[in-house]
């Protein structure tokens, strides 16, 4: 028969993860995903809290295979935008983990609620600047959403969960649908091998519309970033960038042909200062001309 | 489907209903083995049957079980099947109570053979106290520690099938230890097994990683559904 302790121990085979032997103490649950759970850890020997994604006790060799790429991909990308690795390795358990920096802050769509639009703005390009620097490495995220955008309490952005990022060149089997539906382009959500940064760019934009308002320019961002057609979405991840800081700018966007009216109002929204300032002026000088005739 | 959840899957609970009477009945084996136990326990306590009067009731049930298709009324949209299995029982018990006769034993079939002896000497043994009385959680655990054995049975077979035996005998040594104080340390097995201590830790990490998966397909053979069998995988991965 088996004993009560040894029944509670292989129990705790399937949950909570073995961390004896390692640098780290378990702290609490942060999260859980298809293949992984997060937990809050303390590394003893930095003193300092890390997050540890942990297999989860139902995934199978092709989630460890994946939680493995996962880190080795988050460790090739150094960039302020993409959380850092600190370890990867096997727990007694035999499980399969690596440690990665504690993100601290707010998931992009909570931390957007009550911010004004350049504030949002500004902070979708640094998400853009992280995607075109995984791009330029050949990683293409696949599942961008506010929930992987983290904002850090000084406003430093966070690209989280690259657990099914596809490597550039990378072989994979096709009809393999991963991602979330909202957020998939719809060669990805079809499971076509042809999935390329330009799935990274239709998640941006609906990224984008839920971040924007209802101006004209903004809403042709989106709509071309978010074309059914691949080819009809901006090349790249800089491309949407750029557009997007030219609208921030008051310039005209690549993603609408204005008309003289639309470049009529962009002028006024654009040089709306120095407009005031001179009918200010000629107002002013109007008012003396008739009532002092000076 | 979660993508972490294996893809090759034959449940006994769905082969119950199989019209072949060679699967029909290979699977009704496989459930008395797995749920046997957690039903005689089950009936010793919230029943208060005596022993013999336990296993009687045992046996009738999963006899009356297979006869009059109990479980082919199982819908796997209102309940786990572990529910559906202890609602049929205490009905089959409340039933046979009423009728106040002995329940007819046997027939021509017979199923896996029950150890009655023994499983009412791991109930003496097992000091369950005012814990029995939440039965909910008795027959869960209970069930649990079946799933276990069915599972570490297995992992057996297959280690001496593969020629790792020393690999089960670390896990059975390390993590089947009765209690804390009987459990060697890493080098005391490395020296008993003339091996490493490096060795033996990666054999435990690989029969744990062995441990679970066979676990998971003992599991998906006991659920009727993937959804039942991810919500049971998940439950069963949350410790309390």
């Amino acid at each position: 028969m088996i004993s009560e302790h040894a029944l509670d121990r292989l129990h705790g085979l399937l949950g909570r993860p073995d961390l004896s032997g390692t640098r780290y103490e378990l702290i609490s649950l942060l999260g859980r995903g298809g293949m992984a759970v997060v937990y809050l850890a303390r590394d003893a020997i930095l003193d300092r809290e890390v997050a540890l994604k942990v297999l989860d006790w139902t995934a199978d060799d092709w989630s460890a295979a994946r939680l493995a790429q996962e880190a080795r991909i988050l460790a090739s990308l150094e960039h302020p935008g993409i959380v850092p690795v600190h370890d990867f390795g096997q727990l007694a358990d035999g499980r399969t983990f690596y440690a990665m920096k504690r993100v601290r802050g707010e998931r992009l769509d909570r931390w957007a609620a009550g911010r004004d639009l350049h504030e949002r703005l500004s902070a979708f390009l640094r998400v853009c600047d992280a995607v075109a620097f995984a791009h330029a490495h050949g990683v293409v995220h696949r599942d961008l959403k506010p929930a992987n955008v983290m904002v850090g309490e000084f406003g430093e952005v966070l690209v989280l969960d690259w657990g099914i990022a596809r490597i550039r060149g990378q072989a994979e089997a096709g009809g393999v649908v991963a991602g979330t539906p909202d957020y998939m382009a719809p060669e990805q959500a079809r499971g076509d091998r042809s999935v390329d940064e330009r799935a990274d760019v239709f998640a941006l934009g609906t990224l984008l519309g839920g971040l924007g308002d209802r101006r004209k320019a903004l809403l042709a961002i989106t709509s071309k970033a978010t074309s059914a057609a691949a080819a009809d979405r901006y090349a790249s991840v800089s491309d949407l960038g750029a557009d997007v800081s030219r609208f921030m700018a008051g310039l005209a966007v690549d993603a609408l042909h204005e008309g003289i009216a639309d470049r009529v109002l962009r002028g006024i929204r654009r040089h709306r200062v120095a407009i005031a300032l001179v009918l200010t002026y000629l107002l002013m000088r109007l008012l003396l001309l008739t009532v002092f005739h000076i | 489907m979660a993508p972490g959840f294996p893809v090759t899957r034959h449940s006994v609970v769905q082969s119950l209903g199989s019209r072949e009477p060679n699967v029909r009945r290979a699977a009704f084996d496989a459930l008395a083995t797995a749920y046997w136990k957690p039903v005689f326990k089950y009936l010793r306590l919230k029943w208060s049957a005596p022993p013999e009067a336990a296993a009687d009731l045992t046996q009738g049930f999963f006899l009356k079980a297979y006869e009059k298709s109990y479980f082919a009324g199982f819908d796997p949209a209102k309940a786990k099947f572990r529910t559906y299995l202890r609602t049929c029982l205490d009905r089959f018990v409340g039933n046979a109570r009423q009728e106040s006769r002995r329940l007819k034993r046997g027939g021509d079939v017979e199923f896996v053979p029950f150890d009655f002896a023994a499983a009412e000497l791991e109930l003496q043994r097992q000091h369950v106290g005012n814990a029995a009385r939440e039965f909910d959680a008795f027959f869960h655990r209970e069930w649990l520690r079946s799933l276990f054995a069915v599972a570490i049975d297995r992992l057996r077979t297959a280690c001496e099938a593969a020629g790792r035996t020393a690999r089960f005998a670390i896990f059975e040594r390390y993590d089947l230890a009765d209690d804390d104080s009987t459990r060697p340390t890493y080098s005391e097995l490395a020296r008993e097994l003339a091996m490493s201590v490096t060795d033996v830790t990666n054999e435990l990490a690989a029969a744990r990683r062995d441990f679970r998966r066979v676990v998971l397909t003992v599991l998906r053979e006991q659920c009727a559904t993937d959804e039942e069998f991810e919500q049971e995988a998940r439950e069963l991965g949350t410790i309390p």
